[in-house]
């Protein structure tokens, strides 16, 4: 249903199909509430329109009446909000072991890097029956990404990552729009989302010439940053050992503890001396100015693969970190 | 409070033709000076919700920050401050006594103290001025995390700089009243105004005992270790 | 009540008083004020409504074509800067509710006359700095004034936008000020709160709205003046700052004043429906309450402007549910509007009609409200054509219908002389049919993906927007009729009774006009609110 309905958006993700069942509630139930008040004022309206002999009786209210009209819309409502909240509360948990691509947004235009490592301007290429999150960050002003068909839209922000995830559900080629205001042009900073079968994703894939994957990518960035001089896995380092930590807990300087998520890694690279782990000195610096949104992607996605059953080739050794609790993932 | 009938009112010096007696009117008056007060509480409270989010986030950088105030000229502006509101209320009081020559002195104290807490932070000002403590261009600091302290810097400005105004402000209002004093416009019948001003002067009191503690006494917190 | 066979021009009243700009300039009566302000916004509405017509002839064709886009971008700032800061929220305060009040309440004025003047030199004050902006270049911001773009990658006059909306705030600030005080402490001997018109409450709960949400916006946009004139870094991340707070800052007022501007509508539509059905208002407690429920709960929804900003998923949650539960007095008062027309003795004149266009579209923009308070749908109507079709239902099918609708009640006591009726009918019809077809569409638009602020847009939008421009053409003639006949009536209306609707309520058993101090004396009231079982109706020829 509602394939070729004019007036209708395009289908194209999961999370469609379920904010069209509550739009399509809230319609008919508004629609039912409007025309019965429209009814109830045109009738009254009609019926006791003033004429000769007939006089306004004098009504004060009714208790049992305000109290029906306050509880039973009150009731309607939470209704409406559990399930909205429902809703939403999907849209923002990303299930494990989604395919991440990174975002960059600028005045005016999306780029995007996916974690096999290509790259896209203003065209996003996915394949349908597949979790995709995209973890965003903005280099100039708040932009949204937006797009209608998936039901989707989060806004990307400068200084840190938001995301969103979808799974598209039906080939073809759909709107990606800017929804946050951001200057000039911002009606022009509009793009495709591009859903493929899955194999023709993969021609896709290997149709561009070879490229580096994103983690891989951030490996040859960590080491000529520098950053594998301190960061090391055998706990000679002056930093806290990377391997396995995203996703962990960590315990701070200033006894605070928070989870190492994407927002977190980038906080370290940009602000170290505002994230200390506790028992490390406040000698990392700061690489704000030094690397790119492009390059913070990658290094942050080389250093989600550092996981500790798989060292994905970790700089300089093979010797698995699982037996390692270095003081600064302990699990708090 | 006399209770005059509205023909008495009628003659009364100062009853404005709306009200129909002076007691309705310094009401209102009054009332009309707190409600001001609650639109200056949430004025300020814009601020100082910024600046609870940020220490939050940033503690080090706001101890750091707070390390950098002159701590001994912070201390005097508060005692200075606290007297100008013992000084403004017993001023107050002079006034619903009708002792003119008590009152205009009070007043007179209290402006000198406000100019004395003005010159202090004039004083305070040129120091972070020439520091490199001013947020912008100019702002130099040698110590980690030099962006999240030029932003403790930026809520000391903007908090301190707002509240100057508003004792700048407050000096002129009390100027204003000294001069009606003077002139023996008031007495126990009417000092409607010498209270309303006074409210004023309280509530420019208490926004500095709270920027005080949190702008300048962060660091000392871990005074014991 | 028939009048004395004084002709209106002998008969001393506030308009006739003393002549000569001075003593309009220098004026301490609350009435002329009023008509001062009914001056200003008249005049930025007109502005205002310029703004949007380009806005939509642009929005005929989905290539930009008739201005750049930096153009259209400052076309829409300044339409939602103009329309919401000088002419929304002061529109029934300022004009209705300083006229209006003092009589209602059995006072001879408002508490601070001069108080009273002051606010509206300080609104010229920030209409002048609003022009120099306009006439400067403009300004592009959007009316938000989201960070960091306004404070970093805006070349236009932000600052001086900033500054203006900052003093006309403090106009808003002190008009509430004002109407707390008179309200308290003015009222006549008798006038209860349980015998205040609902107009008069419903002033009540804005004013506290004034008083404590506008002085945070003032503060909002200081900072961001300040951040764009030194570079501070409040709201920029590179500094360390975060964007969000500045959000959060903003809406903590800007959601309240939206309730600023559909309060005082629903008291004018309260007092015109109790006139019409010339019954009491059913439920007037609940109706009371509503409105202070409204005022209060208002304050604790703000961030459901920001479902997608990046805020935490249990803050939406919360935010969400408080929007529901606002909902609720809201669909109070529509019920009990309604239920007000059972059993009464219906007229249907030009005040009538704006009323029930009233209670139609705020309905329905209330319930699309439901939608947008719904996370899930939001995520997807969010910074869409749906939720600028969501706040034009009730802000100018609502608010600007309510406003009309009290001008055209109040008028004859205002001015001394009634509207052409004719008229009055037709351009209710025109702007009712002419907003229907402007905004309608944009619902649709919304959900089929059309995000807002777009100078140009994909093809297949096309037709609602053209739907949505033919609909705005027949609206601005349905606003421009009554300003010609207004001013018509001034000179050739016919005199007004003093009670041409034979309404309850103090304002009108004074004189059309009334006299500068409204009251020879100030009445003691014995009388319960609305009490039209003791007032007989006045014939249909009479009104």
């Amino acid at each position: 249903m509602f394939e070729h309905f004019p007036f209708w958006p395009a289908r194209a993700s999961t999370s469609a199909g379920q904010v069209d069942a509550l739009f399509i509630f809230l319609l008919l139930l508004c629609g039912l509430v409007c025309l019965a008040i429209f009814a109830l004022i045109i009738v009254f309206a009609l019926r006791y329109r003033r004429r000769a002999g007939h006089q306004a009786e004098h009504i004060e209210g009714s208790n049992a009446l305000e109290l029906t009209w306050t509880v039973v819309p009150g009731c309607i409502f939470l209704c409406i909000f559990v399930w909205g909240a429902y809703i939403y509360f999907q849209e923002r948990t990303p299930p494990e072991g989604a395919a991440d691509v990174y975002t960059v947004a600028k005045q005016w235009m999306w780029k995007f890097q996916h974690e096999e490592g290509q790259r896209e301007i203003n065209e996003l290429h996915v394949p349908v029956g597949r979790d995709v999150r995209m973890i965003m960050t903005s280099q100039d002003a708040i932009h949204s990404f937006f797009v209608p068909a998936f039901r989707i839209k989060q806004d990307v922000l400068p200084g840190r990552y938001t995301t969103a995830w979808f799974h598209a559900t039906k080939p073809g080629t759909y709107h990606l729009f800017c929804a946050e205001y951001c200057g000039t042009m911002h009606s022009g900073m509009i793009g495709d989302i591009v859903v493929m079968e899955p194999a023709q994703y993969q021609a896709w894939l290997s149709g561009g010439g070879s490229t580096l994957p994103l983690a891989a990518t951030g490996e040859k960035l960590f080491s000529e940053l520098g950053c594998s001089t301190c960061h090391r896995s055998d706990m000679q380092g002056r930093g806290p050992n990377l391997v396995g930590l995203f996703g962990k807990p960590v315990l701070l300087e200033d006894g605070r503890t928070m989870i190492a998520d994407e927002n977190y890694l980038r906080e370290c690279i940009q602000n170290p001396t505002l994230r200390i782990p506790k028992g490390y000195k406040p000698i990392m610096p700061t690489f704000q100015g030094l690397v790119s949104d492009e390059q913070l992607n990658a290094l942050v996605a080389y250093i989600k693969s550092l996981k500790q059953s798989q060292p994905k080739q970790a700089a300089g050794s093979s010797v698995a970190a699982a037996s390692q609790q270095p003081p600064a993932t302990q699990v708090h | 409070m006399s209770d005059s009938s509205p023909t008495l009112a009628a003659h009364q010096p100062g009853l404005q033709h709306h009200f129909a007696t002076m007691e309705q009117q310094t009401d209102a008056s009054v009332m009309g000076m707190w409600v001001f007060l609650v639109t200056e509480i949430m004025f300020f409270g814009g601020m100082f919700v910024g600046y609870m989010i940020y220490r939050y986030m940033y503690y080090g950088p706001w101890l750091e920050g707070s390390q950098h105030m002159d701590f001994w000229w912070g201390t005097i502006n508060t005692a200075v401050l606290l007297c100008s509101s013992l000084t403004m209320a017993l001023g107050v009081r002079a006034s619903q006594l009708g002792q003119r020559r008590m009152l205009v002195t009070f007043l007179l104290i209290t402006i000198l103290f406000g100019l004395g807490f003005l010159g202090i932070k004039s004083i305070e000002y040129h120091g972070h001025w020439v520091d490199g403590q001013f947020p912008g261009a100019n702002f130099r600091f040698s110590g980690p995390n030099p962006a999240q302290v030029e932003l403790f810097f930026s809520f000391y400005w903007a908090m301190t700089g707002f509240h100057a105004l508003h004792v700048l402000i407050g000096i002129g209002l009390v100027t204003y009243v000294v001069y009606r004093s003077w002139k023996g416009a008031y007495g126990p019948d009417y000092h409607n105004p010498v209270e309303n001003v006074g409210l004023y002067w309280h509530f420019v009191d208490i926004v500095w005992i709270y920027l005080y503690p949190l702008l300048y006494l962060i660091s000392h917190k871990h005074l014991s270790g | 009540m028939t009048t004395a066979a004084v002709p209106m021009r002998e008969r001393e009243n506030y308009l006739n008083q003393e002549y000569g700009i001075k003593s309009w300039l220098l004026t301490t009566d609350h009435k002329r004020i009023a008509l001062l302000y009914l001056l200003s916004i008249t005049f930025f509405f007109f502005i205002g409504g310029f703004f949007a017509l380009l806005i939509r002839l642009e929005l005929l064709t989905p290539a930009g074509d008739l201005v750049q886009a930096d153009t259209y971008n400052k076309l829409f700032t300044m339409h939602g800067q103009v329309m919401v800061f000088f002419f929304l929220i002061p529109a029934v305060p300022a004009v209705l509710g300083n006229f209006l009040i003092p009589i209602m309440i059995g006072a001879k004025d408002l508490a601070f006359p001069r108080v009273n003047l002051l606010s509206w030199y300080i609104f010229i004050l920030g209409s002048a700095l609003m022009l120099y902006t306009i006439l400067n270049g403009g300004v592009d911001t959007g009316w938000t004034f989201y960070t960091p773009l306004s404070t970093e990658f805006l070349t236009t006059n932000v600052v001086a936008a900033a500054m203006a909306i900052f003093v006309v705030g403090f106009s808003s600030i002190l008009t509430g000020l004002n109407f707390i005080v008179t309200i308290h402490r003015l009222r006549a001997p008798g006038m209860t709160w349980s015998r205040l018109p609902l107009f008069v409450w419903a002033n009540y709960a804005t004013s506290i709205i004034f008083v404590l949400g506008t002085p945070v916006l003032a503060i909002s946009l200081a900072l961001v003046g300040l951040e764009r004139m030194f570079h501070l870094g409040i709201f920029d991340p590179r500094l360390g700052g975060d964007p969000l707070l500045f959000q959060h800052l903003f809406w903590f007022y800007s959601h309240p004043a939206v309730y600023v501007m559909i309060l005082p509508g629903m008291g004018v539509v309260s007092e015109i429906v109790a006139c019409f059905s010339h019954k009491r208002l059913f439920g007037y407690r609940f109706m009371a309450l509503a409105l202070i429920a409204i005022a209060v709960l208002g304050f604790l929804v703000w961030a459901h402007h920001m479902f997608v900003a990046g805020i935490s998923l249990y803050a939406a949650l919360i935010f969400s549910f408080f929007s529901y539960m606002v909902a609720i007095p809201s669909a109070i008062k529509v019920f009990n509007w309604t239920a007000t027309l059972y059993k009464g003795s219906i007229s249907y004149t030009t005040p009538m009609l704006y009323a029930f266009g009233f209670i139609g579209l705020f309905t329905m923009g209330g319930m699309t409200g439901l939608f947008v308070a719904a996370l899930g749908v939001d995520v997807h109507v969010t910074d869409t054509y749906f939720i600028i079709a969501h706040f034009h239902y009730i802000m100018v099918g609502g608010m600007v219908m309510a406003y009309l609708g009290g001008m055209h009640f109040w008028w004859p006591k205002i001015s001394g002389r009634m509207y052409p009726e004719g008229w009055g009918k037709l351009a209710a019809l025109l702007i009712f049919i002419g907003f229907n077809l402007t905004f309608f569409p944009q619902f649709i638009l919304g959900y089929m993906g059309m995000p807002r602020r777009y100078w140009q847009y994909s093809p297949e939008f096309q037709v609602l927007n053209v739907l949505s421009t033919a609909g705005a053409s027949i609206l601005a003639v349905g606003y421009l009729l009554p300003m010609v006949y207004f001013l018509w009536s001034m000179r050739y209306g016919k005199i007004a009774d003093d009670n041409p609707w034979g309404a309850a309520g103090l304002e009108w058993m004074t004189t059309s006009p009334p006299t500068t101090p409204n009251f020879d004396e100030i009445p003691t009231v014995t009388w319960e609110a609305y009490n039209y079982d003791q007032l007989t109706e006045v014939p249909v020829e009479r009104q």
